[in-house]
C-alpha cells in the first residue's frame, strides 16, 4: 500500500482514518511513524488494522499529545473494536499513559521511538552510556529541516548551534530501511549540527511486535 | 531593522535614550551593540549595578514576557540572552569591585543522565542579574555534587533543571537524599524544565516548580525575603 501523503503533510497535518470503516482495528499513529506501520501492515497482511496519524510535529509541542489522542480515540471508538494508540510517551511525563488508561486504549511501551526502535529492552541498557547521542530516525532525517533546523532557529541563526548540541557527541542514526540516499542525507543532517554520524541498522525494533500483539 | 534605525550613532543618545536602545538591542539580540552601549554609559560614569539591572535586566523582563506570551520564541531569546551575556562579561568584574546587593547564594544544574542546559543557563544569568551568587554544576549531575556542593559552601538555594521525561524523577532522588540527611529543611528547592509542572514539582517536594527564567527569579526573591522576615522576627 502507497502512503497516500507525503511527509510534509504527515509533519503538519497528519491524515485521517478512511471514511469507511475498512478493518477492526484504528491504530492511531504519530505521522512520523506512518511509512513504518504501513510497511509493516503490508509485509503481514494486516488487512484489519486501518491507520489514522496526528501531526508528526506534535514531536515539538508534547502537551498536544494526550487532548489530540482523545479526540480521535471519542471520534472512532463506536467505529472499531479496537483502538491502539502508537505513540509512546513521547515526552509528555506520564500523561498520555494516564489519558489512555481513563480512555481505556491500550499504546506502546517506551519513552520514545528511538527506544522501541532500538527494542525498549536495549535501549534502556545502551541509553545511559548515551546521553550525549542525538537520535534520529528514518523521519527525521527526512524532514530534519522541518523538526530541527526551522524550529530551532539553525536556519536563520546558525550561530546558535553550540548553545543547542555543545553537550553533544554523536549523531545516531536508527535506519529503519536500508536507504544509500536516507545515508547521505543522515550524513548531511549531522554535518549541520557539527557532530560525527554513527549509523544503526534497527529495522521497525519493537514496533512489529507490538503491532502483532494487537488483535 | 529599518534603514533609520541603521543609522542610530549609539553615543549621540541621551542615557534614556540609550536604556531605552538596548532594550531594543537586547530583544534583537545585538550583541556588540549592547556591548558598545555598556562602556557607553560606563563612560559617563554609571555605576556597573545600574547597568545592569536598569538596561541589561529590565530588557531581559521584557523579553521573558513576550516569550511567556508566545510573542518570542526559543531561538529569539537564546539571541538576547547571548546579547545579554556580552555585557555581563563586561560589567561582572566591575560589579565585584564596586559591590552590588546580595540577595542570596544559589547552587543550580542539570540532573543525572540530562545534557540539556539552555533553560539552566538562562535562569543562572537572570540570577546572577538580579543579585544571586551562583554556582553553577553543569550537566548531568549525580546527587553527590549538589549535596558535596550544598555542604561545602553558604547556599540558601539549590536548583535543579530536566528536559527529559526520564530524567525528571531524578529530582526526587536528590530531595530525598536531602531528608534523608536531614538537610532538606536549610535550603529552598527550585525546580524546572520544559517537561515538569506545578503538580510535578510538588509531588516531589520541591518548594517550588518556575516554568521560566523570570518565575525563577521573583520566586528565589520571594523565599528570601521570607527568611530574612523570619530571622528579624
Amino acid at each position: 500500500m502507497a502512503l497516500p501523503v507525503d511527509d510534509k503533510t504527515l509533519t503538519e497535518k497528519g491524515i485521517d482514518a478512511p471514511d469507511v470503516t475498512l478493518g477492526r482495528v484504528l491504530l492511531l499513529a504519530c505521522g512520523a511513524l506512518a511509512h513504518e506501520i504501513l510497511a509493516l501492515k503490508r509485509l503481514n497482511k494486516w488487512d484489519h488494522m486501518d491507520l489514522q496519524c496526528l501531526p508528526a510535529k506534535y514531536h515539538l509541542y508534547p502537551d498536544k499529545i494526550p487532548n489530540a489522542v482523545e479526540e480521535a480515540v471519542l471520534k472512532h471508538q463506536n467505529d472499531y473494536e479496537t483502538i491502539f494508540v502508537v505513540y509512546a510517551d513521547c515526552g509528555t511525563g506520564g500523561l498520555l499513559q494516564a489519558k489512555c488508561a481513563e480512555l481505556g486504549v491500550e499504546m506502546v511501551e517506551g519513552p520514545h521511538c528511538y527506544s522501541f526502535f532500538e527494542g525498549n529492552e536495549v535501549f534502556a541498557k545502551t541509553s545511559e552510556d548515551e546521553i550525549t547521542a542525538f537520535y534520529l530516525t528514518d523521519f527525521l532525517v527526512k524532514q530534519f529541516d522541518a523538526f530541527i533546523m526551522k524550529p530551532m532557529g539553525l536556519d536563520r541563526h546558525p550561530e546558535l548551534r553550540d548553545m543547542y548540541f555543545g553537550n553533544y557527541t554523536k549523531v545516531v542514526y536508527q535506519a529503519q530501511i536500508n536507504d544509500p540516499a536516507l545515508d547521505v542525507k543522515a550524513q548531511t543532517c549531522a554535518d549541520k549540527l557539527g557532530l560525527p554520524l554513527e549509523r544503526r541498522f534497527t529495522g521497525y525494533g519493537d514496533l512489529e511486535s507490538t503491532l502483532k500483539s494487537v488483535s | 531593522m529599518s534603514e533609520e534605525e541603521d543609522d542610530i550613532i549609539l553615543a549621540d543618545l541621551s542615557d534614556d535614550e540609550l536604556v531605552l536602545q538596548m532594550h531594543d538591542d537586547l530583544y534583537d539580540g545585538m550583541k556588540e551593540e549592547i556591548e558598545e552601549s555598556v562602556h557607553i554609559l560606563l563612560g559617563r560614569g554609571w555605576m556597573p549595578y545600574d547597568v545592569l539591572t536598569k538596561a541589561l535586566v529590565e530588557g531581559m523582563r521584557i523579553v521573558g514576557i513576550d516569550f511567556r506570551d508566545g510573542i518570542l520564541f526559543v531561538p529569539e531569546v537564546l539571541l538576547a540572552a547571548n546579547a545579554m551575556k556580552g555585557g555581563m562579561f563586561i560589567l561582572k568584574p566591575l560589579l565585584a569591585e564596586t559591590g552590588a546587593p546580595r540577595l542570596g547564594n544559589m547552587v543550580i544544574g542539570t540532573v543525572k543522565g540530562d545534557i540539556h542546559d539552555i533553560g539552566k543557563n538562562l535562569v543562572t544569568m537572570m540570577m546572577e542579574g538580579a543579585g544571586f551568587e551562583v554556582k553553577d554544576l553543569g550537566i548531568n549531575n549525580p546527587v553527590e555534587n549538589y549535596l558535596d556542593e550544598l555542604e561545602e559552601g553558604d547556599y540558601d538555594i539549590l536548583g535543579m533543571s530536566a528536559l527529559l521525561t526520564t530524567t525528571m524523577p531524578y529530582m526526587k532522588v536528590v530531595i530525598d537524599t536531602m531528608v534523608e540527611k536531614g538537610m532538606r529543611d536549610d535550603y529552598v528547592v527550585l525546580v524546572g524544565g520544559a517537561p515538569l509542572n506545578e503538580e510535578f514539582g510538588k509531588a516531589i517536594g520541591a518548594d517550588a516548580y518556575c516554568r521560566d527564567a523570570a518565575v525563577a527569579v521573583e520566586t528565589a526573591k520571594e523565599y528570601m525575603a521570607k527568611k530574612h522576615n523570619q530571622m528579624s522576627a
